[in-house]
């Protein structure tokens, strides 16, 4: 059982909770995950590592809800536990020898973008951030960015804050305003990474995806998570999430994204009215 | 005391067929008392004990088959407990064909003694009647680490810790069981016998710490260095996977085995309040001939698949399943096609399995295996209408141990390579046994394999001191 430290609410939807892991924390890097469970009952979900705190022996996730499992991760609070935290999981994004990058975030990607763009700030690296939402309310660690960025752009779809547009835009100024980047490194929905990656393409920069397939065990032994890469299989538990942007089978992976989509939602509606009938 | 020199084995009595194919309870439902009695009397006490030699723990088998026929079965089960820590395991899952009653003398002119039947007897005998709990033995104050809760990693940290030895079994799964939990559906292998086996290595003091990835969270190196252990036994199985990389394996609807049966064992996925899904067509194709296909197979029909096949590049004579596995299968309604391998899954209009084209086969001069080398026919390629495919195909070591342990050494296959069967790797102090070195093998090999390596570790370290 691993105790929630901290739990705080970062938009309507979304919510970072500090969980009390001491071995995880203290091995830890950005770009890893972790698989939990909330109840004894529950799915494995994997949620990525958004920060740790090494003295403390915390780690940090941020999730959006959007089902039933997280909705049960939600229902917890402070003081609760959640059953099982395990990790950290993959590969931690490879940072060494760069200069200049461009961290590239969408929605509650962001949180997963974050740390690494710490670490590439903490190594002296020159860090340009672009960060997108939907609109003002979903925004997410603004100040954070704000502070292990040189220069940082906030995009809303409906422009209700920061400048109205996709985040391929802020990239394409940036790129078009003489910033030659090592590497962009892009998090978010697979389509806006897909569409990073086309923007990257473009002027050919390199680019760097953190992939989100279903994942049962998040171990290497199922499979459930695999893509297409350079035209092989590739497990993204054990061998990712980061792949060469150019080298990914987007297309195949958002099919694969769908395919227990009515289970999805039927278990996203059980668990609002459970836990409908428990706030009566 | 007389004999029973009936030439066959006392039947097992199983749940019907078509009864037992729409649900997830155990088919074999045991011999009682008479029975099993009847069925000890069937031995003839050998001197030179062939059973016990094709029994890879080495349990003294007419020894507790003589207490069954005396009806003592309490002493049947401490004779049993002396070399196996997991006896209602044993008695279900093993090849007892191929291993101890596959050396009875009584097997050489009609049916072998029943000694899996018997074991499984005598073990649920003493689960169900004896209480007690189990005399904790005195600690000698060594610490030894065990990576794996399989059949290796149990086997290892039963014996360890009978030996006095202080141990913690490490296992990255939120449960203990490796295989035996995820793998093997509750059909064959109820999880509560499981759990009451690990519950009994527990009263014998056996940590046991779940979520804990060996080579992410902690290394070999640390638990010998800060942690203490002074050896450490790896039996971290065979769990990666193996595709056939053909067009179509990435399409919805196609899973390995091992994530079929880890969401329906693992998970619960067969419970209908399960909150794991899984994904059942109407008709499903399990990949290969193994005891895992048969498992994938069954647990489809369970879950309503209308029809299921078993698609096999070799003939019925070469299913590496066990023959036991095969006929319940066959009972239950699955259709073998054999002499036939996919060539390409193809998809429908939403991504999803639509059928799967298969080249028939023919069998040539036999490979290094011994066994015949299946030959494709040209031009005789076919369609089934399928909407799931199952990957039956084998699995290899996990990479995760070796990248992360400098200096241990592996194979081109990814095993770990060891020195002698005691399990002795290129690391002092660190010992391995099972899938780990074998490649996917029986759960008895790797209790085997778990055993000789509890025994070489307390050599080792009583060496040391």
């Amino acid at each position: 059982m691993y105790k929630i430290i901290q739990k705080v609410a970062l938009n309507p939807t979304v919510t970072k909770m500090v969980i009390e892991a001491p071995l995880i924390a203290k091995k830890a890097q950005p770009g890893q995950f972790i698989i939990v469970r909330p109840f004894e009952d529950s799915e494995r979900i994997p949620l990525t590592v958004a920060g740790y705190d090494r003295a403390a022996g915390t780690v940090d996730i941020i999730f959006q809800i959007v089902g039933g499992t997280t909705m049960e991760l939600n229902s917890l609070n402070e003081g609760d536990c959640v059953h099982d935290f395990v990790g950290p999981l993959g590969r931690a994004t490879e940072t060494e020898g760069l200069k200049k990058v461009c961290v590239v975030g969408g929605g509650v990607g962001c949180a997963i973008a974050l740390p690494v763009a710490r670490k590439l700030h903490e190594q002296g690296c020159v860090v340009h951030s672009v960060v997108g939402f939907r609109s003002k309310d979903l925004l997410i660690l603004e100040d954070e960015f704000r502070a292990c960025s040189d220069e940082l752009r906030v995009m809303t779809d409906d422009g209700s804050y920061g400048t109205k547009g996709v985040v391929t835009a802020a990239l394409e100024e940036l790129i078009n305003a003489g910033n030659q980047y090592d590497l962009v490194i892009t998090i978010g929905p697979l389509i806006m990474m897909k569409f990073v990656v086309k923007t990257c393409q473009k002027y050919g920069l390199k680019s760097i995806v953190s992939m989100n397939p279903i994942m049962i065990d998040g171990t290497g032994m199922c499979g459930g998570c695999r893509l297409t890469v350079g035209g092989q299989t590739k497990f993204a538990c054990v061998d990712g999430p980061d792949f060469d942007g150019d080298l990914v089978d987007f297309d195949e992976a958002m099919a694969r994204g769908t395919m227990y989509r009515p289970f999805e939602a039927h278990a996203r509606e059980a668990a609002c009215n459970l836990l409908k009938m428990e706030v009566k | 005391m007389a004999f029973n020199m009936d030439p066959k084995k006392c039947p097992m009595p199983t749940q019907d067929p078509n009864v037992r194919n729409k649900n997830f309870e155990e088919v074999a439902l045991g011999y009682t008392a008479e029975m099993a009695i009847n069925e000890a009397k069937r031995c003839i006490h050998c001197k030179n004990k062939p059973c016990q030699s094709g029994c890879p723990v080495g349990i003294d088998i007419p020894g507790f088959i003589e207490k069954v026929a005396e009806g003592d079965f309490e002493a049947a089960y401490q004779v049993i407990h002396k070399d196996s820590s997991l006896p209602a395991i044993c008695g279900r899952v093993c090849p007892q064909e191929s291993q101890c009653e596959g050396k009875c003398t009584r097997g050489i002119k009609n049916e072998p003694v029943g000694i899996g039947r018997l074991e499984r007897f005598v073990a649920d005998w003493h689960r169900e009647n004896v209480h007690t709990p189990p005399v904790v033995p005195a600690s000698n104050g060594h610490k030894v680490a065990v990576i794996g809760a399989g059949p290796a990693g149990l086997t290892a940290a039963g014996d360890l810790a009978k030996m006095g030895y202080k141990v913690t079994v490490y296992e990255a799964l939120h449960v203990a069981g490796g295989v035996l939990m995820y793998g093997i559906p509750e059909f064959r292998l109820p999880k509560a016998i499981v759990q009451q086996e690990i519950d009994g290595l527990k009263k014998m003091g056996v940590d046991f710490e779940c979520n804990m990835v060996i080579g992410k969270v902690l290394t070999i190196d640390e638990l010998m260095g800060e942690y203490g252990y002074e050896a450490v036994f790896v039996g971290s199985g065979a769990g990666l996977p193996r595709f056939m990389n053909i067009p179509g394996e990435s399409l919805k609807g196609v899973y390995s085995a091992n994530e079929f049966l880890t969401r329906s064992n693992l998970m619960k996925a067969y419970l209908p309040t399960s909150k794991t899904p899984i994904h059942v067509g109407k008709a499903v194709a399990v990949v290969g001939g193994g005891n895992v296909a048969m498992d994938a197979a069954r647990s489809a029909l369970r879950l309503g698949a209308e029809k299921v096949y078993i698609v096999y590049r070799r003939s019925m004579n070469e299913l590496p399943a066990r023959k036991e596995e095969v006929e319940h299968a066959e009972e239950e309604g699955i259709i073998f096609k054999t002499l036939c391998n996919p060539v390409e899954i193809l998809p429908d209009d939403n991504g999803f399995v639509r059928a799967i084209t298969c080249i028939e086969m023919e069998l040539g001069e036999p490979d290094a295996s011994g066994r015949r080398r299946p030959i494709e026919k040209p031009g005789s390629e076919f369609t089934m209408e399928v909407d799931t495919v199952i990957m039956s195909l084998g699995t290899s070591p996990n990479p995760l141990i070796r990248s992360t342990t400098p200096g241990l050494e592996t194979n081109k296959h990814g095993c770990i390579v060891t020195a002698s069967d005691a399990g002795d790797t290129s690391r002092e102090g660190v010992y391995a046994g099972g899938d780990a070195v074998t490649g996917a093998a029986t759960v008895i090999k790797a209790m085997g394999a778990g055993k000789a390596a509890a025994k070489a570790i307390d050599e080792y370290i009583k060496a040391k001191a």
